[in-house]
């Protein structure tokens, strides 16, 4: 009896906050039919807002990629001074606001006031209100999550083989490409889930930086913004729908690359 | 022989510091660009009008009515999420009833959700058009509905691993030597897992301060009544008072350095704890 109390009142929590909001917006989206909701995200500003969003989260998740798994070798591997400072600095922009990151960059890169802005603006590039700002604030919060993932495999593989490979002669790179890259090839790929998510839904930071120009800096999130404040509510539930969608993707990727734990 | 042979040889690490250089020349020239020039910038431009001018802007009424208003939601949202999100882990940890799987999947549906959809989804059902004729837009209740959808994985994913680990056999004891089952809970599983309680709802208090996506439909907005931090900053931008801006952030930041520090205390703490 305890327990069906229990039960219910974590499922009825779960139902109110997380499951009926949801349900409504698909059905919403979905009220005037499927070809409303089929014309509502094929409209140009659409489709643009989708290219953009997935070109940015694509820059975004490849240097992340590549940092984080680099990141991670510095913070396990090389005894290098200062690693607590990279650890503590890596986890900042999980939980920092995404405005203030917008802002951050703003005082860095606007053509008037900015620290680089106007010497950037001389040389013809526009990072504010461009696609270089927002990859830049893409990139920042979206940063800690292979660094995270990849760290605690590191340390749990140990250094045996890897040393092992290179006494019997293997050179660094070639030791990382057959040793240690195998080893972490799913926390890499667990790391790259998340970070695609949180790139593809971010809307503060890309918000200021980005100007919210319709047809041109309106990534998809905003777009979904940017209809609700026009009154085109199948707009935004239809946007939202598709990024719902791809959230839950994501979700159920989460579940086949997470790392065992959970079972035991 | 051959063995004590191959420890004097040099060890891998040893082997490449041209390329490890230049993997952390990297990884330092990446933090700096992309994290430490913005946030150089914004403490810069906070303070850049003297210690005076600082003051004036965290101290604007406004301001400091935004914060206060953000600091009290996120503070009953992380009180909230402390008795909600245990109740749910401990749920999917020792309860078993059909679709589990499926309910343990979708809590982590919030994280990867985009925070816009988010506030969408709570307009819907919360909002003027309801189907339950339930309008809490532009209140403090709609605020803390859309906070509670956005950290409801914190408390839950911190816990849930603690209670999986837990060793039943002390419960077991417990309640053989006449303790009910709220004793129990309270004098062994509390015990255990009180400190991943106190670091999820750090996490998620330090999440919903700084929350501004998911906020942006559904508060109005209206100064002095539910106009959060993040949405002050963001006003205080498009009105051309970047400085001012900057001041609320820097103080906003602290604050997140401080949850974050405390965090950092609490899982060392825990940790030694466990080996003692």
């Amino acid at each position: 009896m305890r327990r069906l109390g229990l039960r219910f009142a974590a499922l009825g929590y779960l139902a109110a906050i997380l499951v009926a909001p949801v349900g409504l917006v698909f059905y919403r989206a979905f009220q005037h039919g499927v070809d409303a909701f089929w014309a509502s995200i094929t409209t140009p500003d659409a489709l643009h807002a989708f290219k953009l969003s997935v070109i940015i989260a694509v820059i975004a998740v490849v240097a992340n990629t590549v940092f984080g798994v680099t990141c991670a070798i510095a913070i396990v591997r090389w005894k290098v001074p200062g690693r607590g400072l990279l650890n503590a600095l890596v986890d900042l922009p999980l939980a920092l606001s995404p405005v203030v990151v917008g802002l951050g960059l703003f005082l860095v890169y606007n053509s008037r006031t900015g620290w680089l802005g106007p010497w950037l603006s001389d040389h013809g590039i526009q990072m504010l209100f461009a696609l270089p700002s927002m990859v830049l604030a893409t990139i920042f919060v979206s940063l800690p999550f292979v660094v995270r993932e990849v760290v605690p495999l590191l340390r749990e593989i140990g250094t045996e083989q890897e040393e092992a490979a290179a006494t019997l002669g293997s050179p660094a790179f070639a030791t990382f490409r057959r040793i240690t890259l195998p080893a972490i090839r799913w926390g890499v790929a667990y790391g790259v889930v998340l970070t695609t998510a949180r790139a593809l839904g971010e809307f503060g930071a890309v918000s200021i930086v980005s100007g919210r120009i319709e047809g041109q800096t309106q990534t998809l999130p905003l777009y979904v913004q940017d209809r609700y404040d026009s009154f085109d509510s199948v707009g935004a539930y239809s946007a939202s729908v598709l990024l719902a969608l791809l959230a839950m993707a994501t979700v159920v990727a989460m579940t086949f690359f997470k790392p065992k734990e959970g079972t035991s | 022989m051959a063995l004590a042979r191959a420890a004097t040889l040099p060890l891998p690490v040893e082997r490449a510091p041209s390329g490890r250089a230049l993997g952390f020349g990297l990884v330092t020239a990446y933090l700096s660009l992309i994290v430490l020039l913005p946030l150089a910038a914004l403490v810069w431009s906070s303070g850049k009008g003297g210690l005076g001018s600082f003051w004036d802007a965290i101290s604007a009424p406004e301001g400091v009515a935004a914060l206060e208003l953000t600091l009290g939601v996120s503070l009953v949202v992380a009180a909230i999420n402390a008795v909600t999100g245990t109740l749910i882990a401990w749920v999917l940890v020792r309860d078993t009833f059909w679709g589990k799987g499926i309910v343990n999947t979708a809590i982590d549906l919030p994280f990867a959700l985009p925070t816009i959809v988010a506030g969408l989804t709570i307009v819907v059902l919360y909002g003027p058009r309801s189907p339950i004729h339930v309008h809490a837009t532009y209140t403090r209740y709609a605020i803390a509905l859309a906070l509670l959808f956005v950290t409801l994985p914190f408390v839950v994913r911190t816990v849930q691993p603690v209670l999986l680990e837990l060793d039943r056999e002390v419960e077991e004891a417990a309640a053989s030597l006449g303790a009910g089952p709220f004793e129990t809970f309270r004098r062994v599983v509390f015990r255990n897992i009180f400190p991943a309680i106190l670091s999820g709802v750090a996490l998620a208090f330090a999440r919903a301060i700084g929350e501004f996506g998911s906020i942006v439909l559904i508060s109005g907005n209206l100064p002095f009544k539910t106009q959060v931090a993040s949405l002050y900053i963001f006003g205080r931008i498009e009105s051309g008072d970047p400085h001012g801006a900057a001041a609320v952030s820097v103080l906003l930041l602290l604050i997140t350095l401080a949850v974050l520090l405390g965090i950092g205390v609490v899982r060392h703490y825990s940790t030694r704890h466990d080996h003692a």
